[in-house]
């Protein structure tokens, strides 16, 4: 394409000298134009005589909008100094504090930016400017100098014919490169496996209740008792240690769901299939007790509170990626994302008829992560 | 002595003299303000993104103020009254603060909100036009990636943005955040334990965005933005065919003052737009989503839209998990990590692989039609309709609740449809592109239908076409497509436009030319001489 196109002849012109008295001011302006190499080839205004009924209409249109802007600000001005914007429950005023305050600065910001654009449109004189564009890379001997220049800079600090020097410099700057990794870096690396290994442990570790079983328990630290969990019910539980209801103990909130006769012998049954929860000689319940199960509520997707529990079917589903785990079964994942049940706790009512932890799920809860076992 | 006298006439010229004198600029600022700029709406895309970082830099450094990025615990005691007495984080207190104490806050708050949004709106449009138009080939290709960046780099920095306040909703997405970190095979604990400084939750994670969100990321932002800006200005935009243009020029207008006035006029109204939809449209109220609690989650949670389609693909990604040697990836890796790694570089590789398809070394300042590229409009559907299922998928909890469709359903049709759609989407535009083509030699060489039907001699009915330049003895043109609009309607050939404007009196006056801007006297560009030179009147301009 390039080949065959012609460069146009430039455009005919005298020379100008802009010093020139007699020069019109836009003669100066399309003089410039051209040293930049833009010409102008078409320039009109756009109401050739001044004062026509077509010119003052457009007139009278931008000085509407600038001076319904002046209104609007000073209505905004108004509405955001005097009005009363504290919030008290109900409806009352203060709730269009912000609406108000929406409307008059965007009509005020409207009024003045239609205003400069009608300006621009309707009134700046109307034009057609060509500039020159070259394709292509620099000139020829620009191109050429400055290669040769490079590799002059090469040859001035003479490391191809020393090559002590480019060894010892490699040699020097490959410690210093890997400073520049570690400094900003090398501060944030903590091991995720330090201190007790949280990955796999929780709040229901009995090590956080001086070795004794954690008790379950509510929001507000109150213990739960089975008779407080109707049927076919549940309640979201915490490990009863301190904060053990806070974000410090993220990974640790449970459902304790108190299942419907037939829907427990169904779990009751199936706990055998995974040999974590199953139940053994010492303790025939499994890690189920009675007709209670407790799983945990962090998502083996991504970590969200799986906690819409569906009772007719059975069914926790996570509201952030719709993961569903089946109760009956181990809380196995029978739909979306998620590959893995939710661990289950094992649990007990002790002497006192509270809810307890046996022990921890003895699997990592929540995500899986590269060196989960 | 002779008293001086201030001759205030005489100030300007004489400030800029001083001014020159010491910054030598007239030269240089010359050539910039007559810098040409070609003129299209679709050209003004990228200003709206433009424009709204802008007013993201403005309202962000107000509601920095206000904001304390501390996750220290506290008990709430406000003016906001269905929340006082729980307790939640300092940063959650603030926000809250912001949205009912401060006056004025809660605007501003909505409008940064509603600004990230339509800086991340104003991108995609923009990338599409770009894309389409075959804007990003040589010698663009570095500003293209310079833009896949500011996509990427401005989608995190929203994240940030709004993991921030610490609300039940934000939280919930650094909990998942914290799990796709998790999920990196061999560095993946090791990576969330480095950037959460700790087991999840912990303290210091909101800290941490707060300093990338305020502060390094914007830092970025701003460099990028002003390459963006600086190679535009050095490569000259990229124009329309059409008469007069060529590969070796601009046509346009000069950028001050008509163009600069627009732009400002531009922005403004861009402004505009933000504070009436922050004032008027709710967005993000974490009043009512609430602290963040581990154990805390509502129905309908849904990321901001520019990160839905990750949401999407998380949701569609079977639960396919490898375990190999008692190792485990799981399978939020692919569409989380890998998914978005792929995305990145298909784009910023994309105008060499074409490039290299087409064997095609020149450079191109000239724009093509979608149509007159049926291959790459037909990829770029492909792409859209891939993006749109996986955003559709990232709210399919709320279509299913919406429409009463099952659930699973929507799981299952977004999973069919992210593999089924887009090759449907390319086979479909790919047609419409001939068809369009198709449709335009055709007018080229018949002319455009009049909707005036002749009958002949011996009853048959013909429509009679106008042709569009000489026609040979069979009534066909010659014309050559010039890769630009054909005109395909009467009132685009100066034919009376319906009479539909004007208030109390109808208004008839010729259709604008087809070519150019609708500007008159942009289609032909004809070489008229300066104002002093042209007395003649236009009748139009007298009415």
């Amino acid at each position: 394409m390039s080949d065959t196109f012609e460069e146009p002849a430039p455009a005919k012109h005298r020379s100008v000298d802009p010093q020139d008295e007699n020069l019109s001011r836009f003669e100066l302006v399309r003089e410039g134009a051209r040293r930049d190499g833009v010409e102008i080839v078409h320039y009109a205004p756009r109401f050739p005589i001044p004062g026509t009924k077509a010119e003052r209409r457009v007139e009278r249109t931008i000085a509407l909008c600038f001076l319904l802007t002046g209104l609007f600000g000073l209505a905004f001005v108004v509405i955001f100094v005097a009005m009363k914007f504290a919030y008290t429950p109900g409806n009352n005023s203060a709730k269009y504090f912000t609406p108000l305050l929406g409307v008059t600065l965007g009509l005020a910001l409207l009024g003045v930016g239609l205003g400069v654009i009608i300006w621009a449109k309707k009134l700046l004189p109307e034009e057609v400017a060509v500039e020159k564009r070259h394709l292509g890379g620099s000139d020829p001997d620009d191109k050429k100098i400055m290669g040769g220049q490079l590799v002059h800079i090469v040859d001035e600090t003479g490391v191809t014919r020393r090559p002590l020097l480019k060894g010892a410099l490699l040699l020097g700057l490959a410690p210093v490169g890997l400073a520049a990794i570690v400094l900003p870096v090398g501060g944030l690396i903590k091991d995720p496996h330090a201190g007790g290994d949280p990955l796999m442990n929780t709040g229901f570790d009995p090590k956080n209740n001086d070795g004794n079983p954690v008790p379950l328990v509510r929001e507000n630290g109150t213990g739960i008792r089975p008779e407080d969990v109707s049927v076919g019910g549940q309640i979201t539980a915490y490990p009863g240690i301190p904060d053990g209801a806070t974000n410090k103990w993220a990974d640790s909130p449970i459902l304790l769901i108190h299942l419907r006769e037939d829907d427990a012998q169904k779990a009751r049954d199936n706990l055998a299939r995974i040999p974590l929860n199953a139940p053994t000689a010492s303790d025939p319940d499994g890690s189920m007790w009675e007709n209670f199960v407790a799983y945990s509520k962090i998502c083996t997707h991504l970590g969200c509170p799986a906690s819409l529990y569906e009772q007719q079917t059975n069914r926790l589903l996570c509201p952030c990626h719709q993961s569903q785990f089946l109760i009956t079964d181990n809380a196995k994942p029978i739909f979306g994302p998620a590959t893995r049940r939710l661990p289950m706790l094992p649990i007990i009512v002790n002497d006192e008829g509270f809810f307890v932890a046996r022990s921890d799920f003895g699997i990592p809860v929540g995500p899986a992560f590269w060196e989960r076992p | 002595m002779k008293k001086r006298r201030f001759d205030l006439k005489a100030l300007p010229a004489a400030a800029g003299t001083e001014i020159d004198d010491r910054l030598h600029a007239a030269g240089p600022l010359r050539k910039l303000m007559n810098k040409v700029f070609p003129d299209h709406w679709s050209f003004l895309l990228g200003e709206i993104a433009l424009w709204s970082f802008v007013i993201l830099l403005l309202t962000g450094t107000f509601l920095t103020l206000f904001f304390d990025p501390s996750m220290e615990e506290v008990v709430y005691n406000g003016s906001y009254v269905p929340l006082r007495g729980v307790s939640m984080s300092r940063a959650f207190e603030t926000s809250l603060n912001i949205s009912f104490d401060v006056r004025g806050g809660l605007i501003m708050r909505q409008m940064h909100h509603w600004a990230a949004l339509l800086f991340m709106a104003g991108i995609v449009v923009h990338m599409f036009r770009t894309f389409f138009t075959g804007a990003f080939r040589k010698p663009r290709e570095l500003n293209w990636i310079v833009g896949v960046l500011l996509f990427w780099l401005g989608m995190v920095e929203g994240l940030f943005g709004y993991s921030l306040p610490d609300d039940a909703l934000s939280g919930t997405g650094l909990r998942v955040m914290n799990a796709i970190v998790l999920s990196i095979p061999v560095i993946g604990s090791w990576s969330a334990w480095a950037g959460f400084g700790g087991e999840y939750p912990g303290t210091e994670i909101i800290p941490r965005f707060y300093t990338l969100h305020v502060l390094l990321i914007p830092a970025i932002l701003v460099a990028l933005v002003t390459v963006h800006l600086v190679l535009l200005l050095l490569q000259k935009h990229t124009q329309w065919p059409g008469p007069g243009r060529t590969n070796h020029n601009v046509v346009g207008e000069r950028m001050v003052p008509r163009y600069a006035a627009k732009m400002g006029g531009f922005f403004l109204i861009n402004f505009a737009v933000i504070a009436i939809m922050a004032g008027l449209f709710q967005i993000n109220p974490i009043w009512i989503f609430g602290p963040y609690k581990a154990a805390v989650v509502s129905a309908g949670s849904q990321p901001d839209w520019y990160v839905m389609f990750l949401d999407g693909s998380a949701r569609l990604f079977p639960a396919w998990e490898i375990r190999l040697w008692g190792y485990t990836v799981p399978p939020i890796f692919w569409p989380a990590v890998v998914l978005p790694g792929i995305l990145t570089m298909l784009p910023i590789i994309y105008p060499f692989i074409e490039a290299r398809r087409l064997k095609d070394k020149q450079s191109h300042n000239l724009l093509q039609r979608p149509r007159d590229v049926p291959n790459r409009t037909g990829l770029g559907a492909m792409a859209i309709a891939f993006y749109v299922v996986l955003v559709l998928s990232g709210g399919n909890d709320i279509i299913a609740d919406q429409f009463n469709i099952s659930l699973n359903a929507t799981t299952w049709a977004g999973r069919i449809g992210l593999l089924l759609l887009p090759p449907i989407a390319y086979w479909v535009v790919y047609r419409i592109c001939l068809g369009l083509q198709q449709h335009d030699r055709e007018v080229l060489a018949h002319g455009v239908e009049t909707g005036i039907i002749r009958r002949l001699p011996d009853g048959k009915f013909v429509e009679i076409h106008q042709p569009l330049g000489p026609v040979d003895e069979h009534g066909h043109s010659e014309l050559e497509y010039a890769g630009w609009a054909v005109p395909k309607k009467m009132n685009r050939l100066g034919a009376l436009v319906p009479t539909v404007r004007g208030f109390f009196f109808p208004v008839e006056r010729p259709g604008r030319p087809a070519i150019g801007n609708g500007r008159r006297g942009d289609g032909s560009a004809p070489v008229s001489p300066a104002p002093q030179d042209r007395p003649e009147l236009e009748e139009a301009d007298r009415r």
